[in-house]
C-alpha cells in the first residue's frame, strides 16, 4: 500500500474531489486549451494579469485525478505570483516529475511536492504535467492546443 | 439419447495451457503478472516462440526467386503458414488468402484498391456505432477522396447493434458495408451473417473486421458468405506485425494492386507493367515470413486446444467474470449484450479508468485503460473512457479473484 499512497497522496485525492480555483473565468485577458489525444483528458485555463502579475487563474476539464489535481494545485500555487515566476515554478516542477538525477528543491515547490511520486510511473507522467504545459501555452498566448503527450 | 455427461462442452486444463506461456510466469512489481490485456495483444505459446526462433536460425532466407536450397525452403514455410491460415479460415483457395501486416493494412488495402474501382461520388459506405477507428478512419479517407458519404447504424444501450436501423441504412447507394464481428470494447458479437444476408440482398459485399474474433470463436469465411474478412496475427497468439486479408478470389481479381513494387509484378518495362496472380498481386515487396511461419504456427496451436474447448473456458469466465464485478460498488458495466465474449468493460463511480488502471497495476493486473480506439463509442455513452478486462485461453478464475482484489484496493484510495 505503501507504492499507492505515495502517487495518491491525501493532497490529491483531496484536490482531485474538491478542485480549486475551477471554473470558467467571464471575460478573462487569456485563456489556453490543453487536450492529451491518447487518454482523452482535457482543460481549459484562464487567466487576469495586472500587469506581470497573476491575479486570477482558473479551469474546467476532465481527467483523472492526477491531472485534476495537478490542474488545482497548481492553479494555487501561480496565482499571485509574476510571470517569471510561474515560468520558474513550471521549470522546476517539470524537472521534478521527469529527472530523477536532478536535485530538485522541493521545499520552493510547497505542496506541489506531492507530485514526486509520479517520476516512478511514466505512463502518468503526462497526467500531471498537463495543466502546466497549457499554462505556458498561455504564457505564449497560443492558439494551439496544448499537450503534454 | 446422449447421456448428460456427453454432452458437457469439453474442459480446458488451463494449468497445462499456462506452462506453454513464458511470460505468464513472470512477476510484475514482485507480483505474480495477471495479464487481462489480450484485446489489446495476446501473449504468445512457446511453439510460436520456437517458430520465429527456428525460421530465423535455420531457414531464414528471401523467398521466390531464389534457386538455392535456403530459398527454397523459407518459400515453403512462407506458402505452408498461407496453407494453414487457409484452412484457419475455411477459405476456397489459399490464393484468397492475403498477408498484410494487420488488420489496419488488410481494411486500407480494401480501401483503396476496392474503393477506387466501386466507391464515387453519392455513393455510401455502411458502418456501424461500435466501430474501432481501423474500420472507421480508412472509410473516411476513401469518402473525402471519392466524394461518398459514410453512413453509420446505430446501437442500442446494451451495445447491440439495431437491426432494423441497420436495414434501413442499406440503399442502391451503398456500395460496401464494413463492420466488426466482435467489439473490443463491449465484447458485443455481432450477428455478421444476417448482416451479410442483408447486405448481399442488395448485392452490397461485406467486410467483417474479425481482429477480436479469430482468437474467441471458429471462422468459417465459406459459411458466413462474406467477401473480405481481416484479421491480425498479434491477437491471435502470434506475432505482430502479420495480418491478414481474406477477400474472394472474384473481387480480389477484380480490384487493382495497392502498394506497388517486387513481388507483386508479371512483368516491368518503363511503357507498362503487368501484375501477378492472386495472391502475390497484393504482396508488394519482402514480408514479413517470419511473422507468417508464426503465424501459421499459432493456429496450429489454437487448432490443437481446440476452439470447443476455448470457447467453454471463456464463457465460463465471462460469466464468473460479470457475476463478481457487477458485485463492487459503484461499478458498471458497458457492453452487456445478449450475445457477448469475455471482454469485461466498465466504468468506477468516482474514479477516472486511469486511476484505475494505475492502481490495479500495483497488485500486478494488467488491464486496458481508455477509449480503446472507439471514440465515437465511448462519446455514445456519455464517457470519456473505460476499463477493459479482457480473457483469453490462459486466464482463470483466480485472476478474475486478484482484478476483484485490486479493485476494492481502488475503492479504499477512492471512496464511494
Amino acid at each position: 500500500m505503501s507504492d499507492l499512497r505515495e502517487l495518491y497522496q491525501q493532497v490529491i485525492l483531496d484536490h482531485n474531489k474538491h478542485p480549486r480555483n475551477f471554473g470558467e473565468l467571464d471575460g478573462a485577458d487569456r485563456h489556453a486549451d490543453g487536450y492529451n489525444p491518447l487518454c482523452g483528458d482535457r482543460l481549459v485555463l484562464y487567466m487576469n494579469l495586472e500587469g506581470n502579475v497573476i491575479t486570477e487563474v482558473s479551469f474546467v476539464g476532465s481527467g483523472c485525478a492526477i491531472s485534476k489535481a495537478s490542474a488545482s494545485l497548481m492553479t494555487d500555487a501561480v496565482k499571485g505570483k509574476t510571470l517569471a515566476e510561474a515560468r520558474r515554478l513550471f521549470d522546476e516542477f517539470h524537472s521534478m516529475i521527469t529527472n530523477s538525477e536532478t536535485q530538485v528543491n522541493l521545499e520552493s515547490l510547497g505542496k506541489l511536492a506531492v507530485f514526486a511520486g509520479v517520476r516512478d510511473y511514466p505512463t502518468r507522467i503526462k497526467c500531471a504535467s498537463l495543466a502546466w504545459h497549457t499554462l505556458r501555452a498561455v504564457f505564449e498566448n497560443s492558439q494551439e492546443l496544448a499537450s503534454s503527450e | 439419447m446422449a447421456s448428460p455427461i456427453q454432452d458437457s462442452p469439453p474442459e480446458l486444463d488451463v494449468i497445462r495451457i499456462r506452462q506453454d506461456f513464458p511470460i505468464l510466469h513472470r512477476t510484475v512489481r514482485d507480483k505474480p503478472l495477471v495479464y487481462l490485456d489480450s484485446a489489446a495483444t495476446t501473449q504468445k505459446p512457446k511453439p510460436v516462440l520456437d517458430a520465429l526462433a527456428h525460421y530465423y536460425a535455420y531457414q531464414n532466407a528471401n523467398i521466390h526467386r531464389g534457386v538455392y536450397v535456403l530459398s527454397a525452403e523459407a518459400t515453403a514455410a512462407y506458402d505452408d503458414a498461407r496453407e494453414k491460415v487457409q484452412h484457419f479460415v475455411n477459405a476456397r483457395s489459399s490464393q484468397e488468402v492475403i498477408f498484410t501486416r494487420n488488420s489496419t493494412e488488410s481494411i486500407n488495402l480494401v480501401a483503396h484498391s476496392f474503393g477506387r474501382e466501386n466507391v464515387g461520388p453519392g455513393d455510401e459506405v455502411l458502418i456501424t456505432h461500435m466501430e474501432h477507428h481501423a474500420n472507421i478512419v480508412p472509410w473516411q479517407l476513401l469518402c473525402e477522396r471519392s466524394g461518398a458519404r459514410l453512413r453509420v447504424a446505430p446501437i442500442n444501450d446494451q451495445g447491440e447493434l439495431l437491426m432494423d436501423e441497420f436495414a434501413q441504412c442499406l440503399n442502391a447507394r451503398t456500395k460496401l458495408v464494413a463492420i466488426v464481428h466482435l467489439s473490443n470494447s463491449l465484447g458485443t458479437i455481432n450477428p455478421v451473417s444476417e448482416v451479410i444476408q442483408l447486405a448481399h440482398q442488395q448485392d452490397v459485399p461485406v467486410l467483417i473486421d474479425g481482429s477480436q474474433a479469430a482468437y474467441h470463436m471458429p471462422i468459417d469465411v465459406q459459411a458466413l458468405g462474406c467477401d473480405f474478412y481481416v484479421f491480425t496475427g498479434h491477437k491471435l497468439y502470434g506475432p505482430t506485425g502479420i495480418g491478414v486479408l481474406y477477400g474472394c478470389e472474384r473481387l480480389l481479381d477484380s480490384m487493382p494492386p495497392f502498394l506497388g513494387g517486387g513481388d507483386m509484378i508479371r512483368s516491368v518495362t518503363f511503357d507498362k507493367t503487368t501484375y501477378a496472380d492472386l495472391p502475390a498481386k497484393f504482396e508488394a515487396g519482402t514480408p514479413h515470413i517470419a511473422g507468417a511461419v508464426g503465424l501459421g504456427a499459432a493456429v496450429d496451436y489454437i487448432t490443437e486446444v481446440g476452439f470447443d474447448k476455448i470457447s467453454n473456458h471463456e464463457a465460463q469466465l465471462l460469466e464468473y467474470g460479470t457475476a463478481v464485478l457487477s458485485e463492487i460498488p459503484g461499478l458498471q458495466l458497458i457492453g452487456t449484450a445478449r450475445n457477448k465474449a469475455s471482454i469485461l468493460s466498465f466504468v468506477l463511480k468516482g474514479v477516472h479508468p486511469h486511476d484505475i488502471g494505475t492502481i490495479v497495476d500495483m497488485e500486478g493486473v494488467s488491464i486496458r485503460t481508455g477509449h480503446h480506439c472507439t471514440q465515437p463509442l465511448m462519446d455514445r455513452f456519455g464517457i470519456p473512457a473505460t476499463a477493459r478486462a479482457s480473457i483469453a485461453m490462459y486466464n482463470t478464475r483466480q485472476e478474475i479473484d486478484q482484478l476483484v482484489h485490486a479493485l476494492h484496493r481502488v475503492r479504499e484510495v477512492f471512496p464511494l
